[in-house]
This record gives structure tokens, sequence and C-alpha cells, in this order.
């Protein structure tokens, strides 16, 4: 087999490609320069008017970035379809975009169906009216969708730990020495300095951000949310000590805590598991007073409601907290439902553990703004209880900022996982998660750039995607 | 004002003190000591040797009296064996009558920040040493961020919604996306790959420690800053399009005044309240982002010492670094709501 080149057969488009970047380039900085140089125009165009062809100088550079940016998209299109099409044919690019197939079925169908019930959907519908909010969920959801299909071997190409001889830092499209039937026949991206697949281990690492990232904001905003409405409805003394607990915590450098938390001979004392009891105990909680407050009245209900909602939970956290030859071992064995290897827990006990305060803080500042409002005077007087007025009347009200910050945060954790994999803390050593990659392959970067990169750019384009979602939220919900 | 500075202070000891003990009890672990034992005597110890081991250091006492002794608010452990006594406060093993005039109390309120068990030295100078390399990269860190990050923000801000807007905000939404491990990577890839790069900076700060120049830390200097600029970038764009909507600025408009006018004189100052504090508050993360630069770029500072005093269970060294590094995120609190109330004259007065 031959190496694969990166375009293949598709080599025509790019020069088309280098013409519309640079034309993109030149177009916004002359955009940018002739709006900041010449006037404001603050003539106004009577409305129905019609079209009519810009005229000034700043309408035509603006049409000028317009156009350049749609030619470089259809060029960038034009590369995946024709990739999809051709595959190998079309070099690695074309071997990429025909391996990603199922992701961008994923996304087309998502967005289809999204912007054709988008007047139903509330505030995502919204968001896809908003240029920016798209383009971040589009890069969001790329990246789930890939971790999703990755870890059912939809995408791979070969096992991320399998070390092949001779591909040892060999560059992108290097042909196995010696394929065996069925084998894919390139290293896509090259290998790293162990020789496994620089690609699989790519989207199996965004498997593991997937699974982690957002459920340990979840857990984060639980706790945050529970401790954070007591502590600015009631204020006083509880304020007092919760305020203090949260700015002990953000206190600590985030990587001393780290390295504290994050070593074998703490996993052996069981901290971490201590702290798992505590921290996903608030979930409970929450559901608990939630449910409690709104069906305090209506006793039949608020007991079909409670055991609905908290059997599976309990169950949950119990299997989740408990785990044989360690120091929480309660449980039968039959009753234990899954077992959450014990490198996973501390990443994820630490990651919640570091998020939940500035969540806290979050959420007492908003409590304290709403509870001023009429709206909770209203609820006083009728008699309402705190706990109701807490999680029915201020929560909802609350939730523009924390939907907003919730997708943040998320790129936040991202980065925080991506900071543990980076110092080796945690996770297992082969695993295949961004930050661990990153650091591999960043010892060698003098000498071979690809094992280090792809992992780079993946962990940018989400991060990036989650801010420019955030963005767009903000923006809509502010429309309101 | 007093008052306030006093209590402010007051709440910062409480929470020194707090930290310090958390960080002890979790260093002073069974596995940790068991752990230090065997990298300080040898690797093959049985337990009773461990056990014998951490006895003889002073290991074994309860925790809260080890903490009394580090703080100095308790007398240093000694132990009389036949060749002489040993202790807490005594170099080596001394006979009786030099060891009686050896300091009862040698802990940091006494100025005796102890040994490092990793570096075989005196933590109080590996600190010293190793905080001048990271001042020295964090005040140029500081030179670039500051400054540009307030000129993109109040470029950005002046006409909310313009094209300068627009692009201004991509970039630093852009930066702030990018965590300095990946924004160091990249930056080495595309300016010190010896392959195929451009080769004009070199790739480790090594020797920029005793000779830095342009070419050997311009780079590490860059990844901290670009990570904290986006933020800081943001916070001032968004004060920027505050001010510019109030009042008086629409007052000054409408009276003719130049634009360039309204926003150097009118809006300028009230908009730099606001970025004042959320630079201060930066500072936490800047240090997490000293330790990531230091290590990618192989710079021996205060960030390098972290990780190798946590590595290696380093107690006293770890202990003295959560000092340094929470006085420096508590100081910088402390400051910011001082300059948010001197700043700002509103609050001032009221």
């Amino acid at each position: 087999m031959d190496p694969l080149s990166w375009t293949g057969q598709i080599a025509f488009l790019n020069p088309v490609l280098a013409l519309g970047l640079g034309l993109l380039g030149l177009s916004v900085l002359a955009w940018i320069g002739l709006s900041s140089l010449l006037p404001e125009n603050r003539a106004i165009t009577p409305s129905g008017a019609g079209l009519s062809l810009p005229t000034g100088p700043r309408e035509l550079s603006g049409l000028v970035v317009r156009l350049a940016f749609l030619l470089t998209a259809a060029v960038i299109a034009a590369y995946l379809v024709l990739g999809l099409a051709l595959g190998t044919g079309a070099g690695i690019i074309g071997a990429i975009a025909q391996r990603l197939l199922p992701v961008w079925i994923a996304l087309v169908l998502l967005f289809a169906l999204s912007i054709r019930f988008k007047q139903r959907l509330g505030l995502y519908g919204k968001l896809f009216d908003s240029p920016i909010g798209m383009i971040g969920f589009g890069l969001v959801m790329f990246w789930v969708f890939t971790g999703i299909f990755g870890a059912f071997d939809l995408i791979i190409t070969h096992d991320p730990l399998a070390q092949l001889s001779g591909l040892k830092n060999k560059v992108p499209g290097t042909p196995l020495p010696r394929p065996e039937d069925g084998d894919f026949q390139w290293y896509l991206l090259g290998g790293d300095n162990l020789a496994r697949d620089v690609f699989s281990r790519m989207v199996k690492g965004a498997w593991e951000v997937v699974k982690i990232a957002p459920l340990a904001t979840l857990f984060a905003f639980m706790a945050g949310i529970t401790l954070g409405l007591p502590a600015g409805y009631f204020g006083g003394r509880i304020d007092t000590i919760l305020s203090f607990l949260a700015n002990l915590i953000l206190a600590f450098p985030v990587i001393l805590l780290f390295y504290l938390l994050v070593t074998p001979e703490i996993v052996q004392t069981g901290l971490p598991q201590y702290m798992a009891a505590v921290l996903f105990a608030f979930p409970l909680i929450f559901f608990t007073v939630l449910i409690n407050a709104r069906f305090r009245t209506q006793p039949q209900q608020n007991r079909l409601w409670l055991s609905v909602v908290l059997i599976p939970l309990v169950w949950g956290y119990f299997s989740l907290i408990n785990q044989t030859g360690s120091k929480i071992n309660f449980l039968p064995q039959s009753l234990d439902l899954f077992n959450i290897p014990g490198g996973i827990l501390v990443v994820f006990v630490s990651v919640v553990f570091v998020n939940s305060p500035t969540v806290f803080r979050i959420v007492r500042g908003l409590t304290m703004d709403i509870k001023t409002r009429d709206y909770v005077a209203a609820a006083q007087t009728r008699g309402e209880r705190p706990w109701y007025i807490m999680l029915w009347e201020v929560l909802p009200n609350a939730r523009g900022p924390l939907i907003v910050d919730f997708c943040l945060r998320i790129g936040y954790t991202t980065i925080l996982l991506g900071t543990l994999g980076f110092f080796g803390l945690g996770l297992p050593p082969e695993s295949p998660d961004w930050g661990s990659t990153i650091n591999e392959g960043r010892k060698l970067l003098a000498i071979y750039l690809h094992p280090a990169l792809p992992p780079a750019f993946a962990l940018l384009s989400l991060v990036l995607g989650l801010n420019l979602l955030a963005d767009g939220l903000r923006e809509e919900s502010m429309k309101d | 004002m007093g008052l306030f500075i006093l209590r402010r202070s007051g709440v910062m000891i409480l929470t020194a003190l707090c930290l310090t003990f958390i960080v002890f009890i979790l260093t002073n672990l069974e596995p940790n000591l068991e752990k230090l034992a065997k990298t300080q005597g040898n690797f093959r110890m049985s337990d009773e040797a461990v056990n014998s081991w951490l006895n003889n250091n002073g290991y074994g006492q309860p925790t809260v009296v080890k903490y009394g002794q580090w703080l100095g608010a308790l007398p240093g452990w000694t132990r009389t064996t036949e060749e002489g006594v040993t202790g807490r406060c005594i170099t080596g093993t001394q006979p009786e009558a030099e060891a009686g005039q050896a300091a009862r109390f040698c802990g940091i309120l006494q100025g005796e920040w102890g040994y490092s068990t990793r570096f075989k030295d005196d933590v109080a100078s590996i600190i010293s040493v190793r905080l001048g390399n990271t001042g020295y990269l964090m005040l140029w860190v500081l030179v670039i961020m500051v400054p540009s990050a307030l000129i993109i923000g109040v470029l950005a801000g002046m006409r909310e919604g313009s094209v300068t807007d627009r692009s201004l905000s991509t970039v630093s939404i852009l930066t702030t996306a990018t965590p300095e491990y990946v924004s160091g990577v990249i930056l080495i890839a595309i300016f010190t790959s010896s392959t195929v790069g451009l080769k004009w900076f070199k790739g480790t700060a090594t020797s920029a420690m005793e000779n830095p120049t342009f070419e050997n830390f311009f780079l590490p200097v860059l990844t901290i800053a670009l990570y904290g600029m986006g933020y800081i970038a943001r916070m001032t764009r968004a004060s920027m399009t505050e001010v510019m909507t109030a009042q008086y600025i629409r007052t000054a408009r409408l009276k003719g005044v130049s634009f360039h006018n309204i926003v150097l004189k009118h809006a300028l100052r009230n908009a730099l309240i606001a970025p004042f504090t959320v630079i201060m508050l930066q500072f936490p993360w800047l240090l997490n982002g000293v330790v990531i630069v230091e290590t990618l770029f192989n710079y021996k500072g205060f960030g390098w010492i972290l990780v190798e005093a946590a590595g290696n269970n380093d107690i006293e060294l770890l202990l003295a670094i959560s000092v340094v590094s929470v006085v420096v995120v508590l100081v910088t609190q402390l400051i910011s709501d001082i300059g948010y109330v001197y700043l700002n004259p509103r609050i001032r007065i009221s």
C-alpha cells in the first residue's frame, strides 16, 4: 500500500481553498480598517425599500467578507462531500471524512429536525436564530457524536491501545507494514511514540470527555444549587459559614488540590470515596426537597412521586459509592449495579469538588437578587414555605444565567480534565484522554508534531464550541 | 475602612490556618508517611522499620501536635538516644549540653520554614530562589497581558455590535477557550519545531533562568498571557459597553463632544473600575498557568517545585508552597476589595 497524501485526488481544490482563505483574510482586514476609519453611517433606510446594491466602501467590504466566507465554506464542504464519496482516494481528509460518516448523518438529522421544529422548542429552538450559537452547537455536537459513536467502535480504525511495530512516530497516512485481512490499511494521523494510532486515540479521547465532563458539571450544579439557595435566601449565619467554606476551597490553588487528592496513596485511604458519598448525596437531597416542597399538602401524590424518583436514585447512589475491596463496601454484590474504576471516581470527585463553590457563589448571588422581587413577596404573603419559594419561585427564574454558566462550566471542566491528564494524575497512564495524549506528545514536539496536535485542536474546538454556544444562548435569552 | 481591613485580615488568617491544616492532614495520612519513609530510608523497609523511622523522625506524634510544632505554637519534639539529642529544632544529633541551647519553638511563627526532604535544603531558601524566577515570569506576563487586554476590551466595547467589536470578541473567546497546555503546544509547534516550524524561538526556557532573552523567554510569557487576556478583555468590554449606554455619555454626545474625547475623557475612567478587580482576581488562575507553563517549558520556578514537592510528598515544602499561594490569593482579594471601594466613589461615600 502506498502512503496517503493529505488530499489525494481532490488536490485540485487546494488552490481554491488557498484563494478563498486569502481573500477572506484580506477582506476581513479591509473591513475592520474601513469601518474603524470611516465615519458611521447613521442614515435611516426606510423599511421595505427593496433590495439595492451596497454603495459605500463600508457596505462593499462587508459584502466581500460575506462572499469570501461563503466561498471558503463551500470549498470546505466540497472537501467533505468529495472525501465522503472517494474515501481513501481523496487522501487522509477523504478517509477521515468517510470514517466520520455516522457523525455527519447524526449532525444533519439533528440540525434538520431542530430547524424544522424550532418554533416549538423554546430557548433551544431560538438558538438556531443566532449564527454564533449554531456554530458553537455544531462544534459541541460534533464531538459529542464522535465520542458516542467512538465508544461503539464505529469510527476508530484501530484499537487505541494496540501497538503495531514499525509505526512508531510515523507521519500521517503511513500504511501498515504487514496488514492482516480486515485491518484498516493506514494510520490516518500517524503513530505516537508507542506506535499507537493517533486518530483512534483522539476519537476515544472524545468519549472520555463526553462521559465525564457534563455529568461532573451536573453534580457540581446540584451541590451548588442545594447550598446556594438557602445561603442566598436566608442569609445570616448559614450564609457566613457556607460562604467561608466556599472561599476556602476557592483559595486553594487547583493544581495543588489535585496533587493532594489524586494520588494512589490518598485513594488507598478511601478519602475520595467519602467525598463521593457526600457530594453525590446532593442530588438526592435536591430532589427530595423539590418534590416534598411541591406536594407537601397532598400526601398521596407526595409519596408516589418521592418513591418513583428516589428509589432508582438511591439505588444508583449506593451502587456508585459502593465498591468491593475498598473502604465503603456494604452492598451485596448482586445489588451493586455498576462499578466505577477507582481512577475515574477520584477524577470525577475532584472536578466536582473544585467546581461546586463557584456554582454556589453564582446561585447565592442570583438568589439574593431575585428574592427582592414582587412575586417572591407574593408567595411569602400567600404563606408558602421557604423551600417552596426557593425551588419553585426563585430557581426557575434564575435558569437563564444558570444555563449559560452550565455551558461555560462544561468547557472549564474539560480544561480541568485535560490538566489532570497533562500532569498524569488519576487517569490510567495508557488512557487515550486528550490531556494525557498532549502530555506524551509534547516530549517529542521538536521532532514529531503529529502526536500532540490532533488532541490539542480537538480540545480547543470543543471548548471553543461550548463558549460560542454559551454566547449564543446568552444573546437569545436576553432578547426576551 | 480601618475596621473593614481589620476584619478582612482576620478572615484571611483564619482561612490560611484552615487551609494549611487541611494540607497538613492530607500530607500526614498514613500511606503518604509510609511513602515518605520509604523514599527517605529504602524501598524495601518492613512495616516495623517504617514505623520506627517515622517515630524516630517525629512523624509518629498526633497530627494536631505536629501541626502545632510546624506552626511554632508548641515546642518542637526532642528524642534522647545514647549518642545525644535529636529534635525538630536541632540539626543532626548533638550532645545534651549543646542541644539544651537550641530554641524550644521552631515553627513558621519563629521564621523557621523547615527542611525539604526532596531537595535536602532549607525550605526558605528554596522558596525564595524559585519564587524569584516565577516573579520575573509573572512580571512580564502582566506587562504583556494587562495593557493588551484593556486595549482590546475598550476598543471592542466602544461601539457595541460594530465590526471591530465582533472581530475582537471572537479573538478573546478564542483565547479563553485555549488552555495553556494547548496554546503552549501549538506555539511550540509553530515557532520552534526543527522540522517544519519557523525556528524563531526556543522550545525550552531552561536557559532563561540565568539569562532571559526574547528568544527563550517570550513563548512562556505569551502562553500564560494569552489565556488570561481573553477573560479580562471580555470583562473590560462588558464594563465599557455598560458605561457607553449611560446617561452622561448620551448627554456628552448630544452636546457635540467628539467621539474621541467621549471615550478618553468621559468613559474610560469609569469603565476601568470593574477590570481592576477582575485583574486582581485573576492571580489565582495565573498560578495554575505558571505550573503548567513551567512544566511545559522546563522553567524551574514556583510551579516546578510544587510539582516536585507534591510528587515526593515533601511535607514542609508543600506547606510552605500552600502558605505562599494562599497568601497571594487572599492578599489580591483584599487589594481588589479595597481598590474597588477606593476607585468607586459611589461606594466610598455611602
